[in-house]
């Protein structure tokens, strides 16, 4: 039950918010999203431990065919359902000093958005997961094409039309997968984990399922609509996207991928791994000459999600804890980084990297939380950063010891493109652009104090979110090894 | 016992409430609770010292609580207080009070004052966990932290380009280290399946000398020491950490975290003995270093880059310990050079302060009369590194170099030739700034003045432990008990068991211990001796930049080591991320485009069958069912 409020809060406080002035839609869609986060975090405290679907609901959709509208909260969903109703807040505070046209539509979009975001991360019935799977491509659409820069349309058409593509051949696999399931047929999620199919089948469904997840991440070599999408759509898109969206993907290949066609991994698996350990690399060297500062978190992003999807591939307990605490960092960092570009963005009007620098002079203190962020990016000790990567690392390098090397360059490259990004932006001498840059508002440090607590909090006590995920986890990987 | 966590804790909350109250607590009050979480540190060190000695020298773990865990693997944020732990301790708060209290001095007039204590105290916090974790990622956590603050604090002065890069230079190599440390974690993690040290030591203790994976995990670590401790081919980012504000260069560049890769040593000293191959690399390494470093120290001309150049070296000492497995001896030597060398910086920077910031020995000279403390303790520090007896330098450097006399003879030749070397540069340093005629300028000369007494007090307290450092572990037949090598004896007891031959005790005799001292001190003198008929008798000053020629340009340019890099590495990487981007993305694009222009294409090749006519539609659909009919039967009929 607790679980269906948290998809029906947000389409409500949409609805409200659609109705309302333009001029008070973001205070309403403020308390819309705290009270999602207020929920959530009563949620995560009556949150057990185990390896059960908690706080669960079941209805009858499509009832002929056995469908259900169902979800519920493991440990597997758990983080991301809660990095979800905490990102939100704080992407809806970040837009406050920025005048959106028709916000009350832009405000309803961001919470339509998280809605279907956490029908993802809860749905237990296949075709549920489907809906809202695509249900939340509409709204960031939309936020992109009609708030986004001057390249918006031809950009976001592609991401859109490039993503349903992608997502087609999980519906053909999702739809197959139904046929195989005994008696009147039924599409809860664990009722695939027990179908009996082949090698052959396996194989086949590795792959739709493969190129929808990777398509949606992305994963290395399907990610070309992902910076100039990241570059041009409005910050608070970019945040949702990258924050949260692109997690969908990995949650994807661990409820998905893992347990329902184990063997198709093991045949495939080494392809996908290769792929993922290439995009680390590749992503990382572009990332080192990038001039815009959005495209440059953005190939960072492509390059750290490579590495997420390669502790997944690796199968084992280690890659999978070090995905699932990732994913919770990197959403973090990554809507600190964004909101950091956009405040630069938003004083000085250029995102080119030539023509700032020396904003420490102007605001010592955006310069401290940029370098802790940065620092949970190149995964420092005692930041959330390096939980994941040691453990994502590990993983990688225990099922195979050159890809966990060749992963690792990610600690160097990260360090070579963060540390020249925070040099040419913070330090030196400052330019005509960072004269008169202003200090920090009320609402920017209340976007910023809090993600730089969670960057501290993951890194010096992660036990507190890893115990949480592992008995979900050690089920999974049991499911796996049937 | 939980006093002790104070040890690291007092310097955070020191970070802490300097880094929050930056530009609201007056700059006295700055100094004071910057300089007393060191201080306590110090005196809670000693307490420690005390209380394990009463523990009848018995490893105290201090468990606080569980970091990581996954699986079957734990990682808890743990100390271990050990002889190791407790020498690097008495080590980082001693030498690293007194920086701090010269610091205050130093550093008065600089805007970022309380920024500069605050990073200090950080670089301590880290620099404390790093020699009291009881595991492997705790030391990682403590080796990235003090690797971090050494960035920000050689970017201290930040509107400077140059020194940016430099930060970030140190950074990035350091972080290439790192990953060798951390996969060698990950390794040590599937063959021990525990970071604790006295568990992965005990398993370590039924292995077999040679084992591969020990082989591994060893020289997979000594990359991580090579990048922190400055090491062939990751020590070009020291001499350009110089760029950092002169207590920087003492306290971390040169005292305490470039020996971190020695201390991580000399705690894995099971490991290595079981992998003999990984402590002959070592020793290589090592010497090379030694002999390079200190032959590039003789044609510098800037006061601080000449002693970076000798840190490296000097480390290169350390590591050639290591690696004949003399590892108390490379302890011994860690805390002499930290005394002699933090001297000769902070001594430095009382030059470079009393000079307004002029670092180029070509336009100093004659500083003895107007520095008098700074001259005769900078005097005291250069007998000290050069190996002369009685100070402490000779007894640590005499050690090793007997060590590796007896492991290989052509070793030590050239490691009595890096000593001559290392005499020569030091007294041409010395001799260069304080004797001769003042070659700076007028100004200069006006201005000149003995430093205020927070800065010759940390001198002058350096300067008695430079002198009687050595103290520590006179050897037998100079008549000492050798304290050292007793007290840390108990840490070898599992190389002992696994590799007895490598660890044995050296065996020298009396008259070739004898004639091994006279002819390291013998070398060190002549040298001192050359220097002065150069520099002083005749009063030669080097070229100014440009002049040199031959093998003389090519070390005066560091070996162009620097140029090759970017050459090899830099140069290309940026080429590379320029073809991805540009190439790469435009041909993946390509790839993708052409997919969605075969569908657009296929769609409208597939419309012009939709025509609207009735007639066409039946005359499909009799086809359609023709040909599936026609399908059943031939698998019918072939089946």
């Amino acid at each position: 039950m607790l679980t269906l409020l948290l998809i029906l809060i947000p389409v409500l406080a949409a609805l409200v918010v659609l109705i309302s002035k333009n001029n008070s839609a973001k205070q309403i869609a403020l308390v819309g999203a705290m009270t999602e986060l207020a929920l959530a975090a009563f949620v995560f405290t009556q949150f057990k431990a185990d390896a059960t679907q908690q706080f669960t609901f079941s209805y009858p959709w499509i009832a002929s065919a056995g469908i259900l509208f169902a979800g519920g909260i493991d440990g597997i969903s758990i983080l991301l359902v809660m990095l979800t109703a905490f990102l939100v807040p704080l992407i809806v505070l970040s837009t406050f000093r920025q005048p959106y046209k028709s916000a009350s539509i832009f405000y309803a979009l961001i919470l339509f958005m998280q809605a279907a975001l956490m029908g993802v991360f809860t749905a237990t019935d296949a075709f549920l997961f489907y809906f809202f799977f695509e249900a939340a491509l509409i709204p960031v659409y939309f936020l992109a094409a009609v708030w986004g820069g001057e390249d918006r349309i031809k950009v976001t058409f592609k991401f859109f039309v490039y993503t349903i593509f992608g997502s087609l051949f999980m519906l053909v696999a999702l739809i197959y997968l139904y046929y195989q399931t005994p008696g009147t047929h039924n599409s809860a999620i664990t009722a695939l984990y027990t179908l009996a199919l082949n090698g052959q089948q396996q194989g086949y469904i590795f792959v739709a399922f493969f190129i929808a997840f990777a398509i949606k991440m992305p994963l290395f070599p399907f990610h070309t609509w992902q910076p100039d999408t990241y570059t041009e759509s409005p910050t608070a898109a970019t945040m949702l996207l990258a924050g949260i969206m692109l997690k969908m993907g990995v949650y994807g290949l661990i409820r998905f991928i893992l347990p329902i066609v184990p063997l198709g991994l093991s045949a495939h698996g080494n392809m996908a791994i290769i792929l993922s350990v290439i995009g680390i690399v590749y992503g990382s060297v572009i990332a080192i000459q990038q001039r815009d500062m959005k495209r440059l978190i953005a190939y960072s992003s492509f390059a750290h999600v490579g590495l997420m999807a390669a502790g997944v591939f690796a199968m084992n307990l280690n890659g999978i804890q070090g995905a699932l605490i990732q994913m919770l960092a990197h959403g973090i960092n990554v809507v600190g980084l964004f909101f950091i570009v956009e405040i630069i963005y938003s004083r000085t009007k250029t995102r080119n990297i030539d023509q700032l620098g020396g904003i420490t002079q102007r605001t010592p203190n955006l310069s401290v939380y940029f370098i802790i962020l940065m620092l949970g990016s190149v995964a420092m000790p005692l930041t959330n950063g390096f939980v994941g990567e040691f453990l994502l690392l590990s993983g990688v390098y225990e099922s195979n010891k050159w890809l966990g090397a060749v992963a690792g360059l990610t600690i160097i490259l990260g360090a070579v493109y963060m540390l020249r990004l925070v040099q040419k932006t913070m330090f030196g001498q400052k330019t005509a652009f960072t004269e008169h840059f202003a200090d920090l508002s009320m609402s920017e440090k209340a976007v910023l104090i809090p993600l730089t607590f969670m960057v501290f909090w993951i890194g010096l006590y992660p036990n507190s979110f890893l115990k949480i995920t592992e008995p979900a986890v050690v089920n999974l990987l049991q499911i796996v090894q049937k | 016992m939980s006093l002790l966590i104070f040890i690291p804790l007092l310097p955070l909350i020191g970070f802490i409430i300097n880094g929050l109250g930056f530009k609201k607590i007056p700059n006295g009050l700055v100094g004071v609770i910057g300089s007393a979480g060191p201080i306590v540190a110090f005196i809670l060190s000693f307490y420690a010292f005390g209380q394990f000695r009463a523990g009848n020298n018995v490893p105290i773990i201090i468990h606080l609580f569980d970091w990581i865990s996954v699986g079957s693997l734990n990682i808890p944020f743990s100390f271990q207080i050990d002889q190791l732990s407790l020498l690097m301790l008495l080590v980082v708060t001693g030498v690293g009070s007194l920086i701090h209290i010269y610091s205050a001095g130093y550093m008065s007039h600089d805007e970022g004052f309380g920024k500069f204590f605050a990073f200090l105290n950080l670089f301590l916090f880290f620099m404390l966990l790093l020699v009291m974790g009881s595991n492997y990622v705790i030391m990682f956590i403590g080796w990235e932290g003090v690797g971090l603050c050494s960035y920000l604090l050689i970017g201290f002065w930040n509107k400077n380009t140059n020194y940016n890069n430099a930060a970030r230079k140190a950074f990035i190599m350091n972080r290439i280290g790192d990953l060798g440390f951390l996969l060698g974690i990950f390794l040590i993690i599937q063959n021990f399946g525990t970071v604790e040290y006295i568990a992965v030591f005990e398993k370590a203790a039924g292995m077999s000398v040679g084992n591969a994976a020990v082989v591994a995990i060893t020289l997979l670590l000594f990359v991580g020491a090579m990048g922190k401790s400055a090491q062939i081919p990751l020590y070009t980012w020291l001499p350009d950490a110089m760029a950092g504000p002169t207590p920087v260069s003492a306290l971390i560049h040169a005292a305490t975290m470039v020996t971190a890769g020695i201390y991580m040593i000399v705690r894995s000293n099971v490991l290595y003995a079981l992998a003999p191959s990984s402590l002959e690399i070592v020793a290589i390494v090592g010497l090379i270093t030694a002999l390079m470093a200190a032959s590039i120290g003789i044609f510098q001309n800037d006061i601080k880059k000449v002693l970076a150049y000798s840190t490296v070296s000097q480390l290169g000492y350390m590591f050639m310990a290591l690696g004949v497995s003399a590892y108390s001896s490379a302890m011994f030597h860690v805390m002499t050079h930290a005394f002699f060398k933090a001297l000769l910086f902070l001594g430095a920077g009382s030059v470079i302060h009393a000079m307004s910031n002029e670092q180029d020995i070509r336009n100093m000279g004659g500083l003895r009369k107007k520095l008098p403390i700074t001259f005769i303790t900078f005097l005291i520090a250069t007998i000290a590194i050069s190996g002369i007896p009685p100070f402490a330098g000779f007894f640590s450097k005499d050690e090793i170099l007997a060590h590796v006399w007896e492991h290989n003879k052509l070793m030590w030749a050239l490691g009595v030739a890096g000593s001559i070397m290392t005499s020569f540069y030091m007294f041409r340093l010395l001799f260069l700034t304080f004797f001769g005629d003042f070659r700076g300028t007028h100004e200069q000369a006006h201005h000149l003045h003995e430093s205020p007494v927070s800065m010759t007090l940390p001198l002058m307290l350096l300067a008695v432990l430079s002198v009687l450092g050595g103290m520590l572990n006179v050897p037998h037949i100079l008549g000492g008990s050798e304290w050292l090598a007793h007290f840390m004896e108990p840490l070898f007891e599992n190389a002992k068991s696994v590799n007895p031959v490598l660890m044995a005790e050296l065996h020298i005799e009396h008259s070739t211990e004898y004639m091994l001292m006279g002819i390291s001190i013998g070398a060190a003198i002549v040298s001192a001796l050359v220097a002065y008929v150069m520099y002083v008798s005749k009063k030669s000053v080097p070229d100014a930049d440009g002049q040199e020629t031959g093998l003389q340009k090519v070390i005066y340019n560091k070996y162009y080591i620097d140029e090759l890099y970017d050459a090899v590495f830099v140069n290309p990487i940026k080429k590379l991320s320029d073809i991805f981007h540009s190439f790469g993305e435009f041909f993946i694009n390509l790839g993708v485009d052409s997919t969605g222009g075969l569908v657009k294409f296929g769609a409208g090749q597939l419309r012009q069958i939709q025509t609207g006519e009735t007639g066409f539609y039946v005359f499909a659909m009799v086809i359609g069912i023709v040909s599936l009919m026609l399908w059943n039967f031939g698998t019918f009929i072939f089946k």
